[in-house]
């Protein structure tokens, strides 16, 4: 940090007009639409805004007594945690054993960056068919091998296929950057070690996850985020929260009731719920987590 | 590049020319969501309109499936570009008519223009489910289908069953179904569009209630009657045959649909409309019949409710153009358009007229399975029958969905699901009285 060089600048405005782009961009497409969520959460309106009625908190009430929305919490909490941490793991065992390639790594990175690429409504229809009951190919292999599978009314099913799903979209991402912090590990270090006589599984958990610890911090931030927010689309294009309310995590309500049910109030009242959890996770992550963190 | 150019300016001065004439008419947008074979049929009647008179023209849009043009409809209406005339499916038809400041009454537009309309001349289920309880007409009518049963008769000779002969009561089918399942059939029944097959025309086709306040139709405070003993004792009935592996479920929507023309499923309830995908990529005999029905119910058969779409007119548009809509729908309710309309699409003709025009031309003879639909819906309904109109209803059929799933999953049982259905859709119709009732 001591070495860190600071610009100061002799103008008073020029910082600022270096800045206002970036000022810009995150009040149109953030805090402008958080704001309109917060006002539109206290109101109730007809599908075309022709009749607007404040409610005060009663958007926020209804949400409390439905009892489906209070169980889908838990259903998020397990999807959430279990993208997150299988994300997670699977990218860095493939970041590690892509970091040790050493002929033909372009095209193999080239592969795992693809499916990042691919929108998350078709990545959600890819996987439905490959699963697909009656028609998919990996359910007839499943069935082949004496197992049964039926996502449509087995919850358990319809999970892992809406995990998998999600996880398999997000893996790209988190493999670029564990890929790039890996690569960013003096390999003097790694060599040292391993004169030391320290092998290679022992090398990985004493010098290089900890050094990727940044890396890994972000990613988890990065990752809770994707599962609470980016994740709809798989949900209604693989299972539309279905069997029962099973896979209906927060963010495919707050989708379905806004965008095919016109419930314009009681979608904002649920994504300022969204919102206030997701602020809390980071405040939690940066707090506690980070502490653990070396730079 | 200097082609490209070229080719470039023939197209701009082409076009330039070919719309200098239009600059007189007046132009009618029409969003839709109609595809493939229906879009086609969409354009065609747009072209023959046009065709038929210099003031007007109708541009039609495909703007995506029915909740997604609503949306755009929603938005586009916001930022004050609504289009002239809206599709919009039979579960959004309650939403709609709560927005009262964002659409004009079709029988208004009609009367204003001096076009002549008279609402008796539609098929009653029909145009009764688009009145409001003062007796306008809220919407056009356009595209209505109803719930019917459709059987592979190829599985069924297979399976030693009469061809010819559909099963007509709800125990006739399981019977069938055993024989389809000892003869080796994986999926002898499924069932598309769950809630509207099994619930809501299931109520009708039995003369029973599925919501207080006649389904809704005669005010806003209606409540959910789904729980009845003969509601129980059917979800029941399903529930046994999920259990001995005679209905196979296969998801919510139409999303079925696809395992009866594949073949795999060799019955199914699902709306008439679905006939023309199967006449054309079915590869074997298939039949209609009319939904099965419990024989013990007295008043049962009655009819069963309609589904699809009609168009809404949106509010904030010159006269002149409401003029020009009022036209384009008198041509849309002319007998011939509906009777061939009706033919081309397999969806029911929606004035007594079309109807009677397509019986003497000989089609149902020729066609036999197509007069199932109308057959349905041309009776004398009753206030239990005459169809089902209720608020927030887009999530009353994703509670439907999802309670459902729990019975045929032998999570719950068939009275549990169906109080749950009752309590959950009851909260969301309040809630809809309550918003509405403010204005």
């Amino acid at each position: 940090m001591a070495a860190e060089k600071r610009v100061v600048f002799k103008s008073s405005w020029l910082p600022w007009v270096l800045i206002a782009p970036q000022v810009v961009v995150i009040a149109v497409f953030f805090f402008w639409p958080a704001a309109q969520a917060l006002l539109q959460s206290t109101q109730q309106s007809d599908a075309f805004g022709t009749s607007v009625e404040w409610v005060g908190l009663e958007n926020f009430r209804n949400l409390w007594n439905d009892e489906s929305y209070l169980a889908s919490f838990k259903t998020t909490a397990i999807f959430s945690v279990l993208v997150a941490t299988l994300g997670l793991t699977l990218s860095l065992l493939l970041a590690v054993f892509a970091d040790r390639v050493v002929r033909g790594s372009g095209v193999y990175r080239t592969f795992l960056i693809w499916p990042y690429a691919v929108a998350p409504a078709v990545a959600g229809v890819l996987w439905l068919f490959m699963f697909a009951p009656s028609i998919g190919i990996v359910s007839y292999g499943i069935r082949q091998l004496g197992l049964s599978w039926d996502p449509l009314l087995n919850s358990t099913n319809a999970m892992s296929l809406i995990v998998m799903a999600a996880v398999w979209k997000q893996i790209s991402y988190n493999f670029l950057f564990f890929l790039a912090g890996l690569q960013s590990i003096p390999k003097s270090l790694i060599e040292a070690a391993a004169m030391d006589g320290a092998r290679p599984w022992r090398r990985f958990w004493t010098i290089q996850f900890p050094l990727l610890s940044p890396t890994t911090f972000f990613l988890l931030v990065i990752n809770i985020v994707y599962a609470f927010f980016d994740t709809f689309a798989i949900v209604d294009a693989a299972t539309k929260g279905g069997p029962g309310k099973d896979t209906a995590i927060l963010v495919y309500k707050v989708y379905f009731d806004g965008f095919k049910a016109m419930d314009l109030g009681g979608s904002a009242a649920q994504s300022v719920v969204l919102m206030v959890i997701v602020v809390a996770l980071t405040v939690v992550q940066f707090r506690f987590v980070e502490k653990k963190v070396n730079y | 590049m200097h082609l490209n150019h070229r080719a470039l300016a023939i197209a701009a001065l082409s076009a330039a020319v070919f719309a200098l004439p239009a600059q007189a008419q007046t132009d009618i947008q029409w969003w839709h969501s109609m595809t493939a074979v229906n879009g086609e049929w969409v354009n065609d009647l747009a072209k023959e309109f046009n065709a038929s008179q210099k003031e007007y023209r109708i541009l039609p849009t495909y703007k995506g499936s029915y909740d997604e043009s609503m949306t755009a409809a929603v938005a586009a209406f916001r930022a004050g570009n609504a289009p002239h005339i809206l599709q919009v499916f039979e579960v959004g038809t309650a939403t709609m008519m709560a927005s009262k400041n964002a659409i004009v009454p079709v029988g208004k537009v009609m009367t204003d223009a001096g076009q002549s309309f008279d609402p008796k001349a539609y098929v009653p289920a029909v145009a009764g489910y688009y009145t409001a309880p003062n007796g306008q007409m809220l919407s056009f009518p356009f595209n209505s289908s109803t719930t019917v049963f459709y059987y592979n008769k190829d599985a069924f000779k297979a399976a030693g069953l009469d061809p010819e002969k559909a099963p007509a009561t709800w125990p006739e089918v399981a019977l069938a179904a055993a024989k389809l399942k000892s003869n080796g059939h994986k999926c002898p029944i499924s069932i598309s569009w769950q809630g509207w097959t099994q619930l809501e025309s299931f109520s009708a086709w039995h003369n029973v209630e599925f919501a207080s306040k006649q389904n809704g139709l005669a005010g806003m405070d209606a409540r959910l009657k789904i729980n009845s003993p003969l509601h129980v004792r059917h979800i029941e009935n399903l529930a046994n045959m999920a259990k001995q592996g005679l209905f196979v479920y296969k998801g919510r929507g139409n999303v079925p649909e696809a395992t009866f023309v594949s073949g795999e499923c060799a019955m199914m309830t699902t709306s008439s409309g679905f006939y023309g995908n199967v006449k054309k990529n079915a590869k074997f005999n298939f039949g209609l019949a009319p939904l099965p029905h419990y024989q013990d119910v007295p008043g049962a058969p009655q009819n069963t409710v309609i589904g699809g779409a009609s168009l809404w007119v949106m509010a904030g548009k010159k006269p002149d153009e409401y003029k020009g809509i009022a036209k384009f729908f008198g041509f849309l309710s002319s007998p011939e358009v509906q009777s061939a309309s009706h033919k081309r699409t397999g969806y029911l003709p929606i004035t007594t007229a079309a109807f009677q025009l397509t019986e003497k031309s000989g089609f149902y003879k020729q066609n036999p399975g197509t007069d199932v639909a109308v057959n349905q819906m041309i009776r004398k309904v009753t206030d239990k029958s005459r169809g089902i109109r209720l608020g927030n209803y887009v999530q009353i059929r994703a509670i439907e969905d999802e309670e459902l799933e729990q019975v045929w999953a032998g999570k719950k049982t068939a009275k549990e699901a169906l109080d749950a259905i009752v309590k959950r859709g009851d909260e969301l119709l309040e809630r809809f009285e309550k918003a509405n009732k403010a204005k």
